[in-house]
């Protein structure tokens, strides 16, 4: 490898990304605009318009009403006088839960008899409708034990005894059980995997389409030389993106930043080199801007899915879990996570390294090798 | 000729795409210093051949040599030495004239002090002086070659390839083309140059004619046109030139009569009073003539009749690749 040609081309791509001041423009809001769009979207659901039913109208179903309030979850915002206004809400989408309290309710709790309360939800949409039905069941529970005991105490006098079991069920990392600080870190990754692949792709595939190649290839340039010639600028691009991303991310989403970014921005090394690896791939296999287009969704989608970024990759039947192993950012969202949430160090994320560059320098290769000097 | 006096040697080159022969078995040798154009129609095979030859496109059969090296072997001792500039004038638009010039010397291999100085040269030379900081994309068009020119030559090659240098070139900036040229020629290095346009042709040492793939004639521009035109050529001037090209057609006498402009050239076997004798076939046919003048047969004529020879179904197998 020749340095003052590498310098030369180093040289002549900044020059045409500055220059470019549309794309530059691009590139820097497109990252923005992703994190704010999936950020809002991973948020967690709350305040979910509810319709309510009290046949009761008692201190009692008062304070079962109260007790789903304060859960933040349920936003009582219809209070009718039928069990059908409540079905037509819920019809209408109006309201996505009803709470139908009979009129006995307050009659049986006081006679230590079995109390019924009806939540209807709306579970067209799972996500949300599962997680209303856990807390639902959950207050139930827990008002059950309270009333128990306050009977127990009332009839006995004695204290109220010890639980035979008492789950402490800790959420380390994430103690609030956050959905953003799950999500946004693969956005992070998403969005650095996205531009920087595409940015490799449009570099060379440009080249081609304006006619430039059949210049190059006339001169004494190598493979090598050009492929990291175009690479390496776009390395100091990805840092500024993920220097933006993540400077947004803690500021507006709040997300934590628990290890070391000395770490983090060693090791993103390695995803950009296997990332930008695939973009050259994609270019060289490529005639036309429009096929390396096509095919760069083609590595990005299965990314978005497979990698763990959305889905635990756990979840996943055995083949896509073995697909996703040859995907730079299932290691690269496991290492953010790791250094952002959990704010381990080295000694736990190093076993993600070694696939990222195997994939980096096989891709890289191909791409080199797929790089002849030729217009064929 | 020995080794250090051919700069290119050409044996049987042939390139087929899928079923179609792009160039046919081409043998020919461009000596060392000379300006070699290479004429033919679009798509005759002309920047085939020059691909081949520049290492960037790999021959179907044949062999082919250029500054000693093999075009398949070593294609990167050959890119080493040679300069090309090809027909899009492939340049960085987005690149100012200086920075184009920068880069191509980068790559090149120049040292800091050599591109600068061999740009500063090449700035003076090519009269892009005041130009060095405007954008490639927004130089016109004789700017715009003059700059890829230099992008091919700053390293000093022994040979360049130019495909179609002067095309969507204005007139002026042709001529000063063509003096660049001459110039890198008498500091000996050889030029291969392809063209259709025939008065740049003229400049040339030796002129091969390409069509359909295959060299139908090769010689100096003074041999070509004395070997083509073995006939008497004339002008005819009439307004019914439909129904004078229709009267010639048929006649066994006339080898060919082709609209030239406003006006018919007409050639004719040798022998007699040749422009009475055209008066009198167009007379039989009530054609109303103004006027029936000789004229010297043009490159283009020569070229003309070339192409109008092979194309015939009878003429292309017999002046077919005979090298000079």
């Amino acid at each position: 490898m020749n340095l003052g040609r590498l310098r030369s081309i180093i040289r002549k791509e900044f020059t045409q990304i500055l220059r470019d001041r549309r794309t530059l423009v691009t590139i820097i809001t497109l990252p923005i605009m992703q994190l704010l769009l999936y950020g809002y979207l991973s948020s967690d659901v709350t305040h979910i318009a509810t319709a309510v039913f009290d046949e009761s109208r008692t201190p009692e179903s008062r304070r079962l009403l109260d007790a789903f309030v304060n859960t933040t979850y349920v936003d009582l915002k219809y209070y009718t006088t039928s069990f059908d206004k409540v079905r037509s809400l819920i019809d209408g989408g109006q309201a996505k839960i009803g709470i139908w309290i009979p009129p006995d309710y307050a009659a049986r709790l006081r006679s230590g008899r079995t109390a019924e309360v009806e939540v209807i939800v709306d579970a067209s949409e799972p996500t949300s409708a599962r997680t209303v039905l856990g807390i639902a069941s959950q207050l139930g529970s827990a008002l059950s034990t309270q009333l128990v005991l306050q009977q127990e105490q009332r009839l006995t006098g004695a204290a109220p005894p010890a639980f035979p079991i008492d789950v402490r069920a800790r959420a380390w990392y994430n103690p609030t059980l956050e959905n953003v600080n799950f999500i946004v870190p693969g956005v992070i990754a998403i969005i650095l995997m996205f531009v920087t692949t595409f940015q490799a792709v449009t570099v060379i595939v440009r080249e081609r389409e304006l006619g430039t190649m059949e210049q190059l290839v006339v001169t004494p340039i190598t493979g090598l030389e050009l492929m990291m010639g175009k690479v390496i600028p776009l390395v100091v691009l990805g840092y500024v993106q993920i220097t933006l991303t993540l400077f947004l991310a803690s500021v507006w989403f709040h997300m934590p930043i628990k290890g070391s970014l000395v770490l983090l921005y060693v090791l993103s090394l390695t995803f950009f080199f296997s990332t930008l690896g695939i973009g050259a791939l994609i270019s060289t296999v490529s005639k036309t801007f429009q096929q390396a287009a096509q095919m760069t969704q083609l590595v990005l989608l299965p990314s978005i899915l497979i990698s763990g970024f959305v889905y635990p990759r756990e979840s996943l039947p055995r083949v896509l879990q073995v697909i996703g192993g040859a995907l730079p950012l299932t290691y690269f969202v496991i290492i953010l996570r790791g250094i952002l949430i959990k704010g381990v160090g080295l000694q736990y994320l190093w076993r993600q390294i070694l696939p990222m560059v195997a994939i980096g320098i096989a891709v890289f290769a191909l791409a080199i090798n797929r790089f002849q000097k030729r217009v064929e | 000729m020995n080794e250090r006096a051919v700069a290119v040697r050409a044996q049987e080159l042939t390139r087929t795409f899928g079923t179609f022969v792009a160039v046919d078995h081409l043998n020919f040798e461009i000596p060392t210093g000379a300006v070699w154009g290479f004429l033919g129609p679009n798509g005759a095979g002309k920047s085939t051949t020059i691909r081949m030859l520049c290492g960037i496109l790999s021959p179907t059969s044949g062999q082919a040599t250029v500054l000693g090296y093999d075009v398949v072997r070593d294609p990167e001792q050959i890119k080493e030495r040679i300069g090309y500039m090809s027909q899009r004038f492939s340049l960085y638009n987005d690149l100012t004239v200086e920075e184009n010039l920068a880069f191509f010397a980068g790559i090149y291999g120049l040292s800091r002090s050599e591109r600068r100085e061999r740009t500063e040269e090449w700035i003076a030379r090519a009269d892009l002086r005041g130009r060095e900081r405007v954008l490639a994309g927004a130089l016109s068009g004789g700017w715009k070659q003059r700059l890829a020119f230099g992008c091919a030559v700053l390293h000093r090659p022994q040979m360049v390839f130019l495909d179609e240098p002067t095309s969507g070139v204005d007139p002026v900036s042709r001529r000063e083309f063509w003096d660049l040229i001459g110039q890198f020629s008498e500091a000996g290095v050889t030029v291969m140059v392809t063209t259709h346009y025939m008065d740049e042709a003229e400049h040339c040492d030796t002129l091969a004619f390409i069509f359909a793939g295959r060299i139908i004639a090769m010689g100096t521009p003074e041999e070509i046109k004395r070997r083509q035109m073995t006939g008497a050529l004339l002008e005819v001037l009439t307004p019914q030139y439909a129904e004078a090209l229709d009267a010639l057609a048929s006649r066994p006498e006339i080898r060919e009569a082709a609209l030239f402009g406003r006006a018919i050239h007409v050639t004719m076997e040798n022998g007699g009073d040749a422009i009475s004798k055209l008066r009198r076939i167009l007379a039989d046919r009530g054609v109303e003539v103004e006027r029936i003048t000789p004229v010297t047969p043009s490159l283009e004529d020569a070229f003309v009749s070339l192409v109008e020879r092979s194309a015939g179904p009878s003429a292309v197998s017999d002046s077919s690749g005979q090298p000079a």
